[in-house]
């Protein structure tokens, strides 16, 4: 009799999980493989794959170098100006603002977060472009100011799109503050200043380091921000991997650079953990 | 302090309500407003390619966050009966499912469906009687299947963190008073995590109806809005991209918000 109900909640249990089971198999782990594949195979001459076993894409990585040196290099400053930014935010909701409008604040960081990343880009490329800010400049008389396709539109474009992102994490760490330890550090007589350094500070490190840790991984593959505001100047990772995909269709050297590109986000996702592991105990986060 | 929290606040809705205002400028330029028209919309909605491409875009977002609601619920009501084993093996995968950034996945994707159509196609017509076997191909198939991926492990995700926050003394009654498991589900469970699942499934429909990174990859020669905006945009910035972008940010605006007062509802509940 127990058995038999043992038998029929495992079955009940195998037939909820069945169905996510099955499409985490053959749409993630399954992909998975077959890239690790494709990455040690040859292209075959009108494009596409051959099979081959060959460390030769791996080997032609440094041509790439460029779309490497630049992701490596614009996604953790651009995480970074993030957090400048978005620390005081954080910071002003969850201890300074209002409770009566607190929330409404909160929501107004999140919405944008939850609309198309693509039109938010465009309307930089609109404020930016031609006809937006270099022609009020040469209204007054300064001309040919190009502000689109550099690493500043690039990195400006990087902080609209994932300062959200940024903002929720330090803000629920700041948030969950236990407002008693900064009476206690007034009461011993310490000013704001050495409060905010010796108290809220290092508490609200776990936040900072899930903001940063996020989003460096999203901006490692990121492709539309430097696409529409770097112009093909500045270019990602993900960009390079479009054009070796849908334009040169040079399929396996394309899979070992995104083989490369998920190997770089494990070890910042390891890094971020052991570091937050060392500050404190790991928090969830609400993204909606 | 205050100047600096209205200025990033600034920052983060005027360039939003800067294509929202030139949608309705009657001239071309960014720079000036030379009157208030309405033409650029009707411009765009008379667009055959840009109403299929939206149509295409509902039809997936649709599909893929109704799956993704159904089977990323069950997963969630399920994965708590599971070996702590498996549930860290679970866990992991729909982590991934998230983390790994939208260019991998829709690479990752296109290459495994498209050595699997090279070994079956043939296969197919190998054996097919007539004289036009059917050809498996990218379309709505992948695109649904590749958004439903992040889409289940983001349903999963919220409706456990719902899960783990219902009180289990209501399903223990539920059951001492002879309830069958399923009338408890019925009565009990489910009329409490269903604003979860919703809210879910309006999040997953954003991401899916916003997505173009993995659209692009797996799309074959289907279009989805995302896809044609990313188009008209490398064509060059005209006031109809505007309009369009306009009607883009309203339908996100709408739903995010729409989750969130599900969110938000459920939470004032869990804080009685």
């Amino acid at each position: 009799m127990r058995a038999a109900m043992n038998t029929k909640r495992n079955l009940v249990t195998a037939a909820l999980v069945a169905p996510a089971a099955a499409w985490l198999t053959v749409f993630l782990v399954l992909p998975f493989i077959a890239m690790l594949v494709f990455a040690f195979g040859e292209r075959a001459p009108e494009g596409g794959y051959q099979v081959a076993f060959t460390f030769a894409q791996f080997a032609n990585l440094p041509t790439r170098a460029a779309a490497f040196w630049n992701t490596l290099l614009l996604a953790p400053t651009g995480a970074l100006l993030c957090l400048i930014v978005a620390y005081p935010v954080a910071y002003y909701l969850a201890v300074k603002a209002n409770p009566r409008y607190r929330l409404i604040l909160v929501s107004l960081v999140v919405v944008p977060f939850w609309t198309s990343l693509l039109v938010r880009t465009y309307a930089w490329m609109y404020i930016l472009g031609s006809r937006g800010i270099p022609n009020l400049l040469s209204m007054i008389g300064i001309e040919d100011v190009r502000m689109l396709n550099t690493p500043g539109a690039v990195l400006l474009g990087i902080v609209y799109g994932y300062l959200p992102l940024m903002i929720m994490p330090i803000y629920v760490s700041l948030e969950r503050l236990d407002r008693r330890l900064l009476e206690a550090s007034a009461d011993l007589g310490a000013k704001p200043v050495s409060t905010f350094f010796g108290v809220t500070l290092p508490l609200s490190l776990p936040g900072v380091m899930t903001g940063v840790a996020l989003v460096t991984i999203l901006l490692l593959g990121e492709y539309l921000i430097p696409q529409l505001l770097g112009g093909g100047k500045v270019f990602f990772i993900g960009n390079a991997l479009v054009d070796l995909f849908l334009q040169s269709r040079n399929w396996p050297f394309g899979s070992a650079i995104a083989v490369t590109l998920v190997a770089v986000v494990v070890v910042v996702l390891m890094v971020a953990m052991r570091i937050a592991w060392r500050v404190a105990g790991t928090r969830q986060v609400d993204l909606v | 302090m205050r100047a600096f929290i209205s200025s990033v606040y600034l920052f983060l809705y005027a360039p939003i309500a800067l294509v929202v205002l030139f949608s309705f400028n009657a001239g071309r330029n960014a720079s000036e407003f030379t009157g208030f028209s309405t033409a650029w919309y009707a411009k765009a909605l008379s667009n055959t390619f840009l109403v299929s491409a939206l149509q295409n875009s509902l039809i997936i977002a649709f599909t893929s966050a109704a799956l993704a609601a159904v089977f990323g619920t069950m997963a969630a009501l399920g994965m708590e009966r599971l070996s702590s084993r498996m549930r860290a093996l679970f866990d992991a995968l729909f982590a991934a499912a998230i983390v790994v950034p939208g260019v991998v996945i829709g690479i990752a994707t296109l290459v495994a469906l498209v050595a699997v159509f090279s070994f079956v196609n043939p296969t197919i017509a190998a054996l097919w009687p007539g004289d036009q076997p059917p050809r498996l191909g990218l379309g709505y198939g992948s695109i649904i299947a590749a958004h439903g991926l992040f889409s289940m492990a983001l349903v999963a995700m919220i409706v456990k963190a719902r899960i783990a926050s219902l009180g289990r003394d209501i399903v223990e009654a539920s059951s001492d008073l002879y309830a069958t498991p399923l009338t408890t589900f019925r009565l009990i469970v489910l009329p409490q995590i269903l604003p979860s699942i919703l809210a879910g499934f309006l999040l997953a429909f954003t991401f899916s109806f916003d997505d173009f990174i993995i659209a692009f990859f797996v799309a074959g020669s289907k279009t989805t809005l995302p896809i044609y905006v990313f188009a008209s945009i490398r064509r060059g910035v005209t006031p109809e991209i505007n309009a369009i972008a306009t009607l883009v940010l309203v339908a996100s605006l709408l739903l995010i918000l729409t989750a969130r007062v599900l969110m938000r509802e459920k939470k004032s509940k869990s804080g009685e």
